[in-house]
């Protein structure tokens, strides 16, 4: 097998990857640094985020308030330390992407615009039209042109990690093009694979958004933390679940109901104000907003049609043409071109749609993983930030902030690292590839990849969708652990070498499986409710006293995960009551009141 | 399919190690109006024919991965519609002007190597610390490169471009676009280094103004002006050379 020698490899070439690869780089330009994507960098998911990215800028907002709307909109499950640090951080990687180029969006004065979001008190959110994660992505990769350490594997397909002597000592990846595997030998390696949306039917995620990371770690015996919090977002295109940006609503887009009810007032989200109020109404958290339409349905206060099935209106029409072609461009041109729908004139069909996984590979402050020399970073890592609920426009700025940590701290250690048995690597690459090869060599299959992702799909939207009951969660495990063991009848239609995506396909599969029972026992575990996980079945309500805890799911090859937990670093939070709309403010009232007494 | 509508989807198939060159070959997909042709190509991997080859990735027209030819005009097959291509056939190929590696797949390096070519990054004007904060830089200045900001590096204009389809070392009309706009962005003093590369025979001097590369484009770039300007920014330079110590040296 070609072999490759690195210092520091890098899975995934979307933000993270690509500010990690940099910083490793500026940390010491004499690491060599092997950069392994499926895609080429700019193809990566980053690119079609869309609202902004978070950070204190303006003189009334304060670092603390960004940790508190932070600390709360994840109902209490994130790591504070790291919350911290986080909001400390995000203006000067703000700032360091606008010295690299990022076109951000400008005021008259000359700096960088922000712009109101879900859940934050003040407005914090850097943009770049309604193309943040485009821009963001595009800058990154550009500027990465510059540092001749940073080797890139473009279309490279990992397939496994080669763990050795207790750590983490290289990637083995299928150069896709010739189908030909090569070892990617390096000291520290960081997971930067993105999120695994794609385990549910109806997403905003790109086909590439798999999971492949998280699989690949788990597998390995690093736990997957709060794998049961999954985002919807509350604005997404029918059919296809791809994304109206929650900037929609920060500029002032309103949720209409069938009789043109602004429903989200009835909701704990009110007063219905003409013009928005931070942290009221549309601009409630993700969460939030989801579970009111999924009431609304249950109260047949819906919109129905034959081509879009069950929808609410995103009502843009008074913002007028002439701020929607310069706010909101892509937006614009999706309803027009995907939905036939003019939003200057008409409300666009909205409804949720899987987006965004807050768990991920088990990481600590510093993006470490349990095991040696292994880091992740962004949509694929629990680093704490989000907990039970991502705020809209952290996730960018996440990026950024903790991409420059892993890299900072993958150079350390690598260069502390010992020298790895290279005989033994190489064997255990050979097996790795022994393995991935065993799906083509196969004839006698007989299950359908598309037939198997489907029914997964399926299955995660009926039992681990906005609100989730005990035997519909059972019934899902029930589901996964049956499909695993058809996946190991699956047959690949294709038995080329080069551009085999059909094999590349089943491979995929494998990881999507894995991730969902991870996510499905989890949830099926956390009897309470927080955040994104929201139960009928008795658990309606936060357990602070039995489940103010992070779940970690251990992998355990064909049997059910095994579901344990940690602690929760709490330092100046409580847990307390999460309110919005004039309820949120009545409490800020009487927390300053508190204070002051 | 609640209203059974058919369409006839013919693809370009080429796969090297099994078939010596490219042939036709034709599906046959239920279609509801809302269905992008990119949706008929997952149709036919999924359920007849597994190893029909393609990238993909956001379907919404920003990672720029599913540019191919649909019946002959290059376009995002995410962003074309079936119900506009009715009755059909329609003819789906790899995008032309590039060397196919497999079915619609084409070989995409050497669109990469010129986009490294050109410096497309930053190169200071004036040094800034980060405690110093940003750039300060007006809607208008932004304005005039925000334009050229929005390539996707989709290579659509490329499979429109006469002279590259004459020419494969013509730099073309993406990277020229991506070229110009750091140029024309007022945090950057890198135009001189890029004009020495985009000066070339290979550079701007190598487009003859078809401006089909503009009309194709899915983000309205319009890399035919980019180029444009960086043709007078080139015969500029040119006669400065003669004036200036430093083109002197060149």
């Amino acid at each position: 097998m070609e072999t490759f020698k690195a210092d520091v490899a890098i899975i995934g070439a979307g933000g993270a990857g690509l500010r990690a690869a940099i910083a490793v780089a500026e940390a010491d330009p004499t690491l060599s640094i092997a950069l392994i994507s499926k895609v080429y960098p700019m193809r990566s998911h980053t690119v079609a985020a869309e609202g902004g990215a978070a950070a204190v800028t303006q003189a009334h907002d304060s670092l603390e308030a960004h940790f508190h709307d932070t600390v709360a909109g994840g109902d209490w499950l994130c790591e504070q330390d790291v919350v911290e640090f986080f909001v400390g951080q995000a203006h000067e990687e703000m700032v360091q992407m606008e010295h690299w180029g990022c076109p951000w969006s400008r005021k008259a004065d000359g700096r960088a615009n922000v712009r109101a979001f879900g859940g934050m008190k003040i407005e914090r959110t850097w943009f770049a039209a309604d193309k943040t994660g485009f821009h963001m992505l595009h800058t990154l990769f550009q500027t990465s042109i510059k540092y001749p350490s940073i080797k890139r594997f473009d279309e490279h397909f990992c397939c496994d990690l080669v763990v050795d002597d207790g750590r983490v000592q290289g990637v083995v990846a299928i150069e896709i093009a010739t189908g030909d595997f090569k070892l990617i030998q390096a000291k520290s390696v960081i997971i930067a694979t993105g999120g695994a949306g794609r385990v549910f039917r109806e997403n905003t995620n790109g086909g590439i958004v798999t999971g492949d990371g998280m699989a690949l770690a788990y597998r390995h015996g690093v736990p997957l933390r709060d794998m049961e919090f999954v985002q919807y977002h509350p604005t997404c295109m029918p059919g296809t679940g791809l994304l109206f940006t929650e900037a929609c609503r920060g500029e002032g887009g309103f949720l209409l109901n069938k009789d043109g009810y602004r429903y989200l007032q009835d909701y704990g989200l009110g007063p219905a104000s003409p013009t928005p109020v931070n942290k009221a109404m549309e601009l409630g958290p993700r969460d939030r907003l989801s579970q009111a339409y999924w009431h609304e349905k249950q109260k047949g206060r819906t919109l129905s049609d034959p081509r879009w099935g069950d929808y609410v209106h995103l009502d843009l029409r008074h913002l007028g043409e002439k701020k929607l072609r310069e706010r909101l461009p892509q937006i614009y041109e999706l309803a027009v071109e995907y939905l036939g729908v003019d939003p200057a004139k008409e409300c666009v069909p909205v409804l949720p749609a899987v987006h965004y996984t807050m768990g991920g590979i088990t990481a600590d402050a510093l993006t470490a993983a349990p095991l040696p020399g292994l880091y992740s970073v962004g949509e694929c890592s629990s680093v704490g930030l989000h907990g039970a609920n991502r705020l809209g426009s952290n996730s960018l700025t996440e990026l950024i902030v903790f991409g420059k940590v892993a890299g900072v701290e993958a150079a350390v250690y690598t260069k502390s690292a010992p020298e790895g048995n290279a005989k033994k690597i190489n064997m255990l690459a050979e097996e790795s590839q022994r393995k991935a090869m065993s799906f083509v060599a196969r004839t006698d299959g007989t299950e359908r990849i598309a037939t198997l992702r489907r029914e997964m799909a399926k299955s995660m939207e009926d039992g681990c969708g906005i609100y989730r009951m005990n035997d519909t969660m059972q019934a899902t495990c029930d589901k996964l652990a049956e499909l695993k063991e058809r996946y190991q009848r699956v047959q690949v239609d294709d038995h080329s070498k080069g551009w085999n995506t059909d094999w590349l396909l089943a491979i995929e599969l494998g990881y999507l499986l894995d991730v969902a029972q991870a996510m499905a026992h989890s949830a099926l575990n956390r009897k309470e409710s927080r955040g994104s996980h929201q139960r009928l079945d008795g658990y309606e309500q936060r357990d602070d006293a039995n489940f103010l805890k992070h779940s970690l799911a251990h992998y355990a090859g064909q049997d059910a995960p095994r579901i344990d937990y940690g602690p929760v670093k709490i330092t100046s939070s409580q847990p307390g009551t999460r309110a919005y709309g004039a309820a949120g403010e009545e409490a800020d009232r009487k927390a300053k009141e508190l204070a002051h007494a | 399919m609640p209203d059974g509508k058919r369409i006839e989807i013919q693809v370009l198939r080429y796969r090297p190690e099994e078939e010596e060159r490219p042939v036709w070959q034709s599906y046959y997909v239920p279609y509801t109006d809302d269905m992008s042709v990119l949706q008929g190509l997952q149709y036919i991997k999924d359920e007849l024919d597994g190893t029909l080859s393609f990238r993909w990735s956001c379907r919404m027209a920003i990672c720029g991965s599913c540019g191919m030819m649909v019946n002959g005009k290059p376009e995002l097959s995410c962003q074309t519609f079936l119900r506009d291509l009715q009755p059909g056939p329609v003819r789906v190929e790899a995008l032309a002007h590039f060397p196919i590696e497999r079915d619609l797949i084409v070989d995409v390096g050497e669109f990469v190597k010129k986009l490294e070519s050109v410096k497309p990054y930053i190169i200071p004007k004036e040094p800034r610390k980060l405690s110093d904060g940003e750039y300060l830089q007006t809607p208008a200045q932004l304005e005039q490169f925000e334009q050229f900001s929005s390539c996707i590096n989709c290579m659509l204009c490329y499979a429109a471009c006469p002279q590259f389809g004459l020419n494969p070392d013509f730099t073309g009309p993406g990277v020229l676009a991506l070229a110009h706009r750091y140029n024309a962005d007022s945090r950057d003093g890198g135009r001189a280094e890029r004009m020495e590369i985009l000066s070339t025979e290979e550079g701007v001097w190598s487009c003859t103004a078809v401006g089909y590369c503009s009309e194709v484009c899915p983000k309205g770039v319009d890399p035919a002006n980019a180029v444009n300007q960086n043709k007078v920014n080139s015969a500029k330079d040119y006669f400065l050379r003669f004036l200036s110590p430093k083109g002197e040296s060149k």
